[in-house]
């Protein structure tokens, strides 16, 4: 196996975009990657797009090929172009897929890359379009929703070791902060433990400020294999592992509601091959869909024992200039959560804070970074860690 | 969900059928075609469970799922069965008398209707035992 380097990156401005459509935001990332690379298009040997459910959002399939197309990359190129679905790990899953290419010696440069225009319906519309990604027969028909899964993991972990909802609004204040500072935010307000308390009751314990929004936006990054990497970049973010795993996709089947299992499983293999530790891990961009997810994201990856998570975000551990950062970029929360490209905007993230680009909100000597998508209420979990150091 | 969908696991939700495996004795529901434990080597036969059990945890709902609006504020948990198997299931209670660890029982309840056709899905919620 080859080692991997990414050497190019681009997310567009995420939030509500009516008067943009899901081409015109993807070929605004992929171009920005390439450019980014120095790379044209003749040079890519596959893309992999990470996309949930434009089926259900835009009314079309087979947006790998479409976005080729529209790319330039598909009527005189030909570039082979996959679309990639694991819910709202679709992102993450397509960068594993685009590493996996190029560790494997298939290919050299490959765009991996992920989009998600999902304000084009209704909300409730779209809560229904991401409630799929729950076991629809046995969750959903008992009018489970989204907000209403994480809540149940929210209330167990309340009960079991005391969280509170104090701590869940610490998650959505410090990744609002952190978003201020991050210009493709779509949230850019600060907001207090009052307003995320006071904001209305989507699912009990889980206020709508603990949720994170409706979103469009697209993300693309661009592997080499890392012995040529230099070619393009004078710092390339090298792959240092790539993790995935499953779980049951209902939340009911867990072995424990509290944990994912799926996280800690593609956890420890991560660690494994990268041989490394959580306290080795300088930053790390994490799957907040809600507030709860974020704090079992932490216990889960270990950087918090578990039940701990809310008391160490309560204690600034997780904030820029603390112990180990959480979700610069604003996270799911504050940057905004258009599902298909989440993954992707996290490696982005990562790879702009390791290169020292990250601006207002840079961590001092970020060198070692880690990204965690999940997929559903985690029966996807996808781990990737990135390092300055090859 | 389309009629034939909802249709083919109607006896399972009317009944609280779900399924047991003779290899491993476990005991699941929703019903499974394969044992996840045992897998090929499972020994699958329904099961009928009586639906005692206790709430896990749970969630009141006040932003609805589709189809769902009129509900609110719906209960919702998770229901852990005294046979082993947990599952997912709108709870008929007061919502500020809801705890974690309390004693549930079956009972047979609409559970929504189909917007196109109206036709009305049954299944089992719970209530306080």
């Amino acid at each position: 196996m080859r080692d991997v380097a990414i050497i190019g990156v681009k997310n567009t401005n995420f939030g509500e975009m009516w008067e943009r459509s899901l081409r015109d935001i993807f070929v605004e990332a992929g171009v920005g990657a390439l450019k980014d690379a120095g790379v044209a298009g003749e040079n890519i040997g596959a893309m992999y797009v990470g996309n949930m459910s434009s089926g259900q959002f835009v009314d079309q399939e087979h947006v790998g090929a479409l976005i080729a197309d529209y790319s330039g990359l598909a009527r005189n190129l030909h570039v082979p172009a996959t679309r990639v679905e694991a819910a709202c790990a679709s992102g993450g899953l397509a960068l594993r897929q685009g590493i996996m290419a190029v560790a494997s010696g298939y290919e050299d440069i490959v765009v991996a890359a992920g989009v998600e225009k999902m304000t084009d319906i209704s909300s409730s519309s779209a809560s229904t379009a991401l409630a799929a990604a729950a076991d629809r027969e046995w969750e959903g028909i008992m009018g489970a929703t989204f907000p209403g899964l994480y809540a149940m993991i929210a209330k167990m972990h309340m009960d079991k070791y005391g969280t509170t909802s104090e701590q869940l609004a610490e998650v959505a204040i410090k990744n609002h902060f952190n978003g201020s500072m991050n210009p493709i935010a779509q949230y850019k307000n600060k907001i207090s433990v009052e307003a995320v308390l006071r904001s209305i009751m989507v699912a009990d314990p889980l206020h709508i400020f603990d949720c994170s929004p409706i979103s469009d936006g697209a993300s693309a990054l661009v592997l080499a294999p890392a012995d040529i990497a230099h070619k393009y970049t004078d710092t390339p973010i090298y792959i240092k592992a790539t993790a995935q795993a499953s779980d049951t996709i209902a939340l009911h089947d867990r072995r424990d509601i509290t944990t994912l299992d799926a996280t800690v499983f593609a956890a420890k293999n991560a660690y494994k091959m990268a041989k490394l530790t959580p306290a080795d891990i300088d930053l790390v961009e994490v799957h907040d869909c809600f507030t709860i997810a974020e704090i079992c994201a932490i216990e889960d990856l270990g950087f918090a024992k578990k039940g701990q998570g809310g008391k160490v975000t309560q204690e600034g551990e997780t904030a820029i200039g603390g112990r180990i950062p959480v979700n610069t970029s604003g996270g799911l929360k504050a940057c905004g959560h258009p599902v298909g490209a989440t993954g992707i905007k996290q490696a982005v993230e990562i790879t702009q804070q390791l290169r020292g680009e990250a601006g207002k909100r840079q961590v001092d000597g970020a060198e070692i970074g880690m990204t965690h998508n999940v997929g559903g209420s985690g029966a996807t979990a996808v781990i990737h860690i990135l390092s300055r150091n090859r | 969900m389309s009629v034939s969908r909802f249709w083919r696991k109607q006896v399972n939700r009317y009944n609280l059928i779900g399924t047991h495996c003779s290899e491993c004795d476990e005991y699941y529901y929703p019903p499974r075609n394969m044992c996840p434990t045992c897998r090929r080597d499972g020994k699958l036969e329904p099961y009928k469970f009586d639906g005692d059990g206790e709430i896990v945890t749970f969630t009141i709902i006040h932003t609805a799922a589709e189809g769902f609006e009129h509900q609110t504020p719906y209960v919702l948990a998770i229901v852990k069965l005294d046979k082993g198997p947990s599952l997912t299931s709108q709870i008929v209670a007061d919502p500020a008398k809801m705890k974690i660890g309390m004693r549930v029982k079956p009972v047979f309840r609409k559970l929504g209707e189909g917007s196109d056709r109206g036709m009305i899905y049954y299944g089992t919620k719970f209530i306080p035992a």
